[in-house]
């Protein structure tokens, strides 16, 4: 069995920071592994575990920089990675659904993968889209914002038997034949840490990268449709009463809420 | 030109995100000088076309198949109603459900698809949506100048839509292909754990994000529970680390709560975690980032390190604060 794993690296913005035009200040960004995809990853693994000939591809569209962020994908347990990458697609600067999910459309013709696991959303531009759009693009069958997944009927039944999180304290329990995308929620497991051995380990796997054309696409893929025209800091809407001083004179001033709301006794 | 507009519904009830799409579907509408159709798909399609019936709705269209949402049903049917009546936009919401349909409609469809709108535009052709990126930390503004659009809508950001209208309702045909029908819904389940607390019924609570840093650290907070007799809850991490309990978690798929006063500990105030909250009667917000968005609806704020706060917190009301 072969599960094809999604990675983003994601921009993270420090608290304090500055808009150049229509994007954040390169300087205000760090880079790290989508959240919700450390998630996907640990799950891939998992099943690989479980199970006996799995093999975990992991794969990413992003530029150089972006082998650091899939090598934390290989140095957690996944066998290969490709990354998509060319100059067509570094010249977009929100790439849409539609390119993303043509991207690894390809990917996914080229490696027939049986289970398609990705993130529900990444943490950047939160379109929380690709899995299912990837999905519909190589006819796939999918289930959104998973957070069980039985492995034992995926391993023998060929069948994902999911947990869905609903909004409120409910789950939808489905089963989704396979080949599948499931998009991963946060909580389905413990992403592992990546141990010093994996780490060195990762250093010598292989990372293939594959640009539009070896992917058997047109550049004119990465056309997207979307254009950012703004970005600003959104407007503060409080009107919060600031308690000042010292940590004591703060809480202080807070006990006294407390009390005057009626919910604590003095 | 159309707008049309696609309800969720869940056990039987419409869901409050519903009657807001009508709302955003109106004032797209009237931008695109459009009119309004609604769908409703599955459920109890008659009683809820009723009820989708309210002031500025041109059209109801229903859509009567199965009992409860399946997501190969509703690509389908919205694809093949959207057709149908050649919608300039659909508009979807951004809910778990929609997460689960609507980027297969928009690929289905060849169109361009946004998500999360929580500010919509119209204007010669071009549709502009606001969105937010890294964490609400920021606003853009994202223009889609080639049409037909699919774009889905945040919850609780337009009013419900109210009063009675004079649609017209329909039954729509949708022809679902079950052979495609690949998903198979078995049914529902309430998740809890950890006792019978109840987090809803609190009058005080304190409520702990992902500032807390360790495990070891939620004794702190847990002091403070004990001195001021307060309920003890929390942000999605914490539930996501397995510190604390499925049912102490507040937000869009935890609990929805309003309790006299709740204090938020070291909680950014992620848009999923406001939803669960923000009615409360008295909101105060503890965090090291003044632009945090938790301020934004905090009646009462520190910026501070909940670690010097909080056990200061503790001694104010006879507590020992452990050493954390």
């Amino acid at each position: 069995m072969k599960v094809l794993v999604t990675v983003k690296e994601v921009a993270i913005v420090e608290d304090g920071f500055e808009i150049a035009g229509t994007e954040v200040d390169d300087t205000y960004l760090g880079y790290d592994l989508n959240e919700w995809d450390d998630y996907a990853v640990e799950e891939a693994v998992q099943l690989a575990e479980a199970g006996d000939d799995v093999e975990v591809v992991a794969v990413t569209i992003g530029p150089e920089r972006s082998e650091e962020t899939i090598r934390m994908a290989l140095a957690k347990g996944a066998d290969r990675a490709v990354r998509v990458w060319d100059d067509a697609i570094a010249d977009v600067e929100l790439l849409d659904v539609e390119t993303k999910a043509r991207l690894l459309g390809a990917v996914v013709e080229q490696e027939e993968p049986d289970l398609v696991l990705s993130g529900v959303q990444a943490n950047d531009d939160s379109f929380g889209a690709t899995g299912v759009a990837l999905a519909e693009t190589v006819g796939f069958q999918w289930a959104a914002v998973v957070n069980a997944l039985d492995t034992g009927t995926v391993l023998e039944e060929g069948v994902a038997s999911v947990r869905r999180e609903l909004e409120g304290g409910v789950e939808e329990l489905t089963d989704v034949d396979l080949p599948a995308v499931l998009t991963i929620q946060t909580g389905i497991n413990e992403p592992r840490y990546a141990s010093l051995r994996g780490i060195r380990q990762a250093q010598s796997k292989e990372i293939d990268t594959r640009t539009v054309a070896d992917l058997g696409l047109d550049a004119s893929v990465a056309e997207s449709s979307l254009d950012v025209t703004a970005m600003y800091e959104p407007e503060s809407e409080s009107d919060a009463e600031y308690f000042d001083g010292d940590p004591d004179e703060q809480a202080a001033q807070l006990a006294d809420v407390l009390v005057e709301k009626g919910v604590v006794s003095e | 030109m159309t707008v049309l507009v696609v309800a969720d519904h869940r056990r039987g009830e419409l869901r409050d995100v519903s009657f807001e799409l009508l709302t955003a579907g109106r004032e797209l509408a009237d931008a695109a000088g459009a009119e309004l159709h609604a769908a409703v798909i599955s459920g109890d399609t008659d009683a809820f076309a009723d009820e989708l019936n309210r002031e500025g709705v041109d059209a109801v269209h229903a859509v009567d198949h199965g009992e409860e949402f399946n997501h190969d049903v509703y690509a389908q049917a919205a694809t093949a109603l959207a057709d149908d009546l050649a919608a300039e936009f659909l508009v979807v919401p951004n809910s778990v459900n929609g997460l689960d349909y609507a980027p297969a409609v928009a690929t289905r469809l060849d169109r361009p698809y946004v998500s999360d709108a929580v500010g919509l535009d119209y204007a010669d052709g071009t549709l502009e949506v606001t969105r937010e990126m890294y964490g609400s930390k920021v606003e853009t503004t994202v223009a889609v100048d080639d049409g037909p659009f699919v774009v889905s809508v945040r919850g609780a950001e337009w009013p419900p839509a109210e009063g009675t209208g004079d649609a017209a309702v329909r039954a729509f045909d949708a022809d679902v292909d079950e052979a495609a029908v690949g998903s198979t819904v078995r049914g529902f389940e309430e998740v809890g754990g950890g006792g019978d607390v109840d987090i809803g019924e609190a009058e005080f609570l304190v409520s702990i994000g992902r500032g807390i840093e360790e495990e070891e650290n939620l004794e702190l907070v847990e002091e403070l529970v004990d001195a001021t007799d307060a309920m003890l809850s929390s942000s999605r991490p914490i539930v996501d680390n397995g510190w604390l309990p499925k049912n102490r978690q507040v937000g869009q798929s935890g609990k929805q709560v309003s309790p006299d006063v709740y204090l938020a500990i070291g909680i950014s105030g992620a848009v999923q975690h406001v939803a669960g909250m923000k009615t409360s009667d008295t909101i105060v917000a503890i965090n090291t980032d003044p632009n945090a968005p938790i301020f934004d609806i905090a009646d009462y704020g520190i910026v501070g390190d909940l670690f010097d706060v909080v056990p200061e917190l503790v001694e104010q009301f006879g507590g020992d604060p452990p050493d954390v």
